[in-house]
C-alpha cells in the first residue's frame, strides 16, 4: 500500500482519536467551573454533587487526551518530517507557545483541582479550576491558530522553499482563524452538553432522579438548545469563508462539478469522480446558489476549475468530503430538534418523559461523531494541499518503509478502540454507580466520604 | 538583533533549554515510571497508597517530555526528523506504554471492578514499557544510529540500566512520601535498585568511550582529563554515600526521609552533564552540530521571548502544587 496514505491514515486515527477527548474537557472544564461557582453561591450541595460526578468524568477523559496528545507531538517528526523543515519556523513558535501557555497550566493545576479540595482553601480550588478551564481554551486557540494557517496561511514569505515569518499578528489572527475558533468551541460546547444530556438521562431512566442529576440533565439540555443555533449560524460563516479561500473544498462539499449559476443544493447523491458527475442526485433547485452566493442565480465554482490542462487533480476527493459534511450537518439537525424538544417540555412540565430520555441517551456521543465529520470535511477538503498553496501532503512525507507504518498503525488502532470501548462503559458504568451511591474501593478517584446528602434512594424506591 | 542572539548563540541557548526540558523529565516523570513498576512487587493497598504519592503530579512531570520533543522539533527541524525516522519502532512503543500507563491511572479506579486488576497491570507494564524503550532510544543514541548487532546489545544493556535507575527514582520517592511498612519496603527496593543502576552506570560509562573514539578522545586526552575528574569522582561519592545512609533507614525521624531522593536526582544531574559532554556539539552523534540543525534566528527568538516569560511561573505553580501535596501522601480523593 501507498505510504503517504498509510501515513495519514495512522496520522487521521491518532488525531480522530485524540480531538475527541480535548472536545469534552475544554467545554466540560467551564462546566465545572459553573457548578463550582454556584456551589459557592448558593451553598447548595447538589452543584457540588454535580461537579464530583462530572469531575470523575473530566480526569478521565483528561487522562485520555493527555496520552493522545503525546503519541500526536512525536507523529509530526515521524509522519511528516516535511512539514517542519519547510514551514516549520512558523509552526514551532505556535506549538512552543501552546506547551508554554496551556499544557504546563492544566497539567499542574488538574493536580489541585482534582485532589486538592480539602488542602487549599475554597477558593483557591475554584481558582485552580478556573486556570485548568483557561488552559484547555488556551490549548485550543493556539492549535486551532495553526490549523487555520495551514489552511488560509498569511504573514509569510517563502525563501528557498522555506516559510519564513514576516508578520505575526496577521499569521495569528490568519482569514479562517476566528471562523474556525469559535466553530470549534461551539462543537465542544455541543458535545459536552450532549454528553452531560445524555449521562444524566441514562440515570434519570434508572430512577437515579436526586437534585444533582436534575440540575446536570437541565444544564446538558440548556447548553445544546443554546448553543446549536448559534453554531448553524457560525457554521454558515465559515462555509462563506472557505467559499472564499478554498473555493475546491465547497465546491467538493456540495459535489458541484461546474462553475455555474443556479447550482442545486444536493442533498443526496453518489459523487463519482471517474466520470465526474454525480448519480441518484435529490437535489433543491438554486439551493447551492442561495446558501454560499445568497442570490439564486449566483456562479458557484465547480470541481473541473480545479483540474489542470495535463489531468492533475488540485481538489480533494469529492465522495469522503460529500459524505461527511453530509453527516455533520445531519447531525446538527437532529441536535436542534432534540435540545429543542427536551427544553421545551423541561421548561413547561418540569422534567422530561421516557421517551426523549433514550433519545438523549442515543445522542450521548453525538457531538463526537459530528466534531469527527466536520474536521474530515475541513481536513480531507484541504488536500492535496498540507498547507493551501505552500506545501503538499506528498512532499511532507516520511521515508518510513510502508511495513513498518502499517504494523504501527495496526498497533496504534487495536490500542484505540479498546480504549474507546473502556471509555464508554466506565462512563456508563460510572453513571450506574451513582445511583446505589456506592464508593468505589479506596484510592484514586473515589469519592468514598461523598455519601449522597439527599435522600436518593428514597426517590429511586418512590420513582 | 543584538549579537547576543545570533545565529551563533540561539542555537546554543536552545540545546540548553532542551536539555533542561530532557533532565527534568528524566527525573520527574523517571519517579513516578519508577513507582510503575514497583508496583508489580506491592499488593492492592499498597499500589494505592504508591499512585496516590504521585497522582496529582504525574500529568505535568509527562508535559515536560512534551516540551523537550517540542524544543527538538521547533529549534532543531532536521535532527528531529533524522531522530525520530531513526527511532520510529522503538517511539511507538514507548507511545503505547505512556498511553497505557496514563489512562491506567483513571481506569483502575473508575471501571468494573472485575477489570480494575488488568489496569493495575497495565499501569506496571506500561511503566516498564516506556522506561525500557526510553532506555533502549538512549543506546541507540549513544552508538550514533549504527547498524550492527553491536549496537542492539549496548542499547538493550542501555534499556535495563536506565530501567533499573528509574526504579532507583522511584524507590527513593516512595521513601519520602510513605511511613510504615510500605516505606521499609521502599526502603529494600532502593538498596537493590541503587545496586542496579550503579552497575548500569559504569557499564554504560565504560563502554561509551569505548565504542566512540570521539568521546574517547575527549574524556581521556590529557588536560581534559583532570578538569573532568570531579564527575565521575562525586558519582562515586554519592553512590557510597547514599549506602550508607541507606542502610539507617527507615528512621523514627521524617526530617530526612527526601535525603535518598535529592541523592539520586543529583545522580541523574551528574550522569546527564557527563552525557552531554561526550555528545557536545553534536546533536545527531557524529552526523549534524546544534548549530548545523537550528531553524532560523527570527523565530527562535520569537520562542525564546515566550519561554523567558512563561517558565518562570511554570516554575512558580509546580513549586506550589508540590507545595500542596507536601509531605507524605494521603488517600486521594475528589471531595
Amino acid at each position: 500500500m501507498d505510504p503517504i496514505l498509510l501515513a495519514r491514515i495512522q496520522f487521521g486515527a491518532n488525531i480522530s482519536f485524540h480531538i475527541l477527548f480535548p472536545t469534552i474537557t475544554i467545554a466540560l472544564g467551564w462546566v465545572l467551573l459553573l457548578f463550582k461557582v454556584m456551589f459557592n453561591r448558593t451553598g447548595e450541595d447538589k452543584w457540588m454533587n454535580a461537579y464530583r460526578f462530572w469531575v470523575k468524568v473530566f480526569a478521565l477523559s483528561f487522562a485520555l487526551g493527555v496520552v493522545s496528545g503525546i503519541t500526536m507531538s512525536f507523529q509530526f517528526g515521524t509522519n511528516w518530517p516535511g512539514f517542519m523543515e519547510r514551514v516549520g519556523n512558523i509552526a514551532g513558535p505556535l506549538l512552543a507557545y501552546e506547551v508554554l501557555t496551556a499544557f504546563f497550566l492544566e497539567a499542574t493545576f488538574l493536580g489541585i483541582m482534582l485532589f486538592g479540595f480539602r488542602k487549599v482553601p475554597n477558593w483557591v480550588h475554584t481558582l485552580a479550576t478556573f486556570l485548568v478551564a483557561f488552559g484547555t481554551t488556551m490549548s485550543a486557540f493556539w492549535i486551532l491558530v495553526l490549523n487555520s494557517w495551514m489552511h488560509t496561511p498569511a504573514g509569510h514569505e517563502m525563501r528557498d522553499g522555506v516559510a519564513f515569518a514576516i508578520d505575526w499578528v496577521a499569521i495569528i489572527f490568519n482569514p479562517s482563524l476566528p471562523y474556525r475558533l469559535a466553530h470549534m468551541l461551539l462543537a465542544s460546547g455541543l458535545t459536552c452538553g450532549f454528553l452531560i444530556a445524555g449521562l444524566s438521562a441514562w440515570r434519570w431512566l434508572k430512577h437515579d432522579r436526586g437534585p444533582d442529576v436534575m440540575i446536570a440533565l437541565r444544564t446538558g439540555i440548556t447548553i445544546g438548545a443554546l448553543l446549536i443555533p448559534v453554531q448553524i449560524i457560525v457554521g454558515d460563516m465559515h462555509g462563506l469563508n472557505t467559499l472564499k479561500h478554498q473555493p475546491a473544498k465547497v465546491a467538493a462539499m456540495e459535489a458541484n462539478w461546474e462553475t455555474r449559476g443556479n447550482v442545486p443544493l444536493v442533498l443526496f447523491a453518489i459523487p463519482n469522480e471517474r466520470e465526474r458527475r454525480n448519480a441518484l442526485e435529490i437535489a433543491i433547485p438554486n439551493g447551492a446558489s442561495l446558501i454560499l452566493k445568497h442570490d439564486p442565480a449566483g456562479i458557484v465554482p465547480g470541481l473541473n476549475e480545479f483540474v489542470r490542462a495535463d489531468g492533475t487533480r488540485l481538489h480533494p476527493p469529492v465522495a469522503p468530503v460529500f459524505y461527511a459534511f453530509r453527516i455533520m450537518v445531519g447531525i446538527g439537525m437532529l441536535m436542534l430538534l432534540l435540545s429543542w424538544a427536551s427544553g421545551w417540555r423541561l421548561w413547561r412540565r418540569g422534567d422530561i418523559t421516557a421517551p426523549l430520555a433514550w433519545l438523549l441517551v442515543g445522542m450521548t456521543f453525538s457531538g463526537w461523531v459530528a466534531t469527527l465529520a466536520g474536521w474530515y470535511v475541513t481536513e480531507i477538503g484541504r488536500q492535496p494541499w498540507l498547507v493551501t498553496g505552500v506545501l503538499t501532503t506528498a512532499e511532507a512525507a516520511s521515508k518510513v518503509p510502508a511495513g513498518m507504518i502499517a504494523s504501527t498503525l495496526a498497533m496504534y488502532l487495536a490500542i484505540y478502540v479498546a480504549l474507546i470501548a473502556a471509555y464508554i462503559s466506565v462512563l456508563f458504568h460510572l453513571a450506574g454507580k451513582g445511583l446505589k451511591g456506592v464508593a468505589g474501593p479506596a484510592g484514586l478517584g473515589v469519592s468514598k466520604g461523598g455519601a449522597p446528602v439527599h435522600p436518593r434512594g428514597a426517590t429511586a424506591r418512590n420513582g | 538583533m543584538p549579537a547576543l542572539l545570533d545565529g551563533q548563540t540561539l542555537p546554543l541557548i536552545f540545546a540548553a533549554l532542551m536539555g533542561i526540558a530532557i533532565l527534568a523529565y528524566v527525573i520527574l516523570d523517571g519517579y513516578d515510571l519508577g513507582v510503575g513498576m514497583l508496583m508489580a512487587l506491592a499488593d492492592r493497598q499498597e499500589r494505592d497508597r504508591m499512585v496516590a504519592t504521585i497522582g496529582p503530579f504525574w500529568d505535568a512531570n509527562e508535559t515536560w517530555l512534551v516540551l523537550g520533543i517540542g524544543l527538538l522539533l521547533v529549534a532543531f527541524p532536521t535532527a528531529h526528523g533524522m531522530v525520530l525516522q531513526a527511532l520510529y519502532l522503538p517511539v511507538a512503543l514507548m507511545l503505547l506504554g505512556l498511553t497505557l500507563r496514563g489512562v491506567a491511572f483513571e481506569f483502575r479506579v473508575k471501571a468494573q471492578e472485575q477489570y480494575q486488576r488488568w489496569w493495575d497491570w497495565a499501569f506496571v507494564g506500561g511503566s516498564a514499557l516506556s522506561a525500557l524503550t526510553q532506555g533502549y532510544m538512549l543506546g541507540l543514541y549513544i552508538m550514533g544510529f549504527q547498524e550492527g548487532w553491536l549496537t542492539h546489545a549496548f542499547a538493550i544493556g542501555a534499556a535495563a540500566g536506565l530501567a533499573a535507575a528509574y526504579g532507583f527514582m522511584g524507590a527513593t520517592w516512595l521513601v519520602g512520601k510513605t511511613d510504615g511498612d510500605l516505606q521499609a519496603r521502599a526502603v529494600r527496593w532502593t538498596r537493590l535498585t541503587l545496586v542496579a543502576t550503579a552497575i548500569g552506570m559504569v557499564a554504560v560509562s565504560l563502554a561509551t568511550p569505548l565504542v566512540s573514539p570521539r568521546i574517547f578522545e575527549r574524556w581521556f586526552s590529557f588536560p581534559n582529563m583532570i578538569g573532568l575528574m570531579p564527575i565521575p569522582l562525586m558519582t562515586a561519592a554519592l553512590f557510597v554515600a547514599l549506602w550508607v545512609f541507606l542502610r539507617r533507614m527507615p528512621r523514627l525521624d521524617h526530617s530526612l526521609d527526601f535525603v535518598p531522593f535529592m541523592g539520586a536526582m543529583s545522580l541523574f544531574v551528574l550522569g546527564f552533564l557527563g552525557l552531554a559532554y561526550s555528545f557536545y556539539p553534536y546533536i545527531v552523534p557524529e552526523k549534524l552540530t546544534i548549530w548545523q540543525a537550528a531553524s532560523s534566528p527570527e523565530s527562535l527568538v520569537i520562542i525564546l521571548m515566550g519561554a523567558l516569560v512563561v517558565l518562570p511561573f511554570i516554575a512558580c505553580y509546580t513549586a506550589f502544587s508540590y507545595y500542596v501535596f507536601r509531605g507524605k501522601a494521603t488517600e486521594l480523593r475528589y471531595d
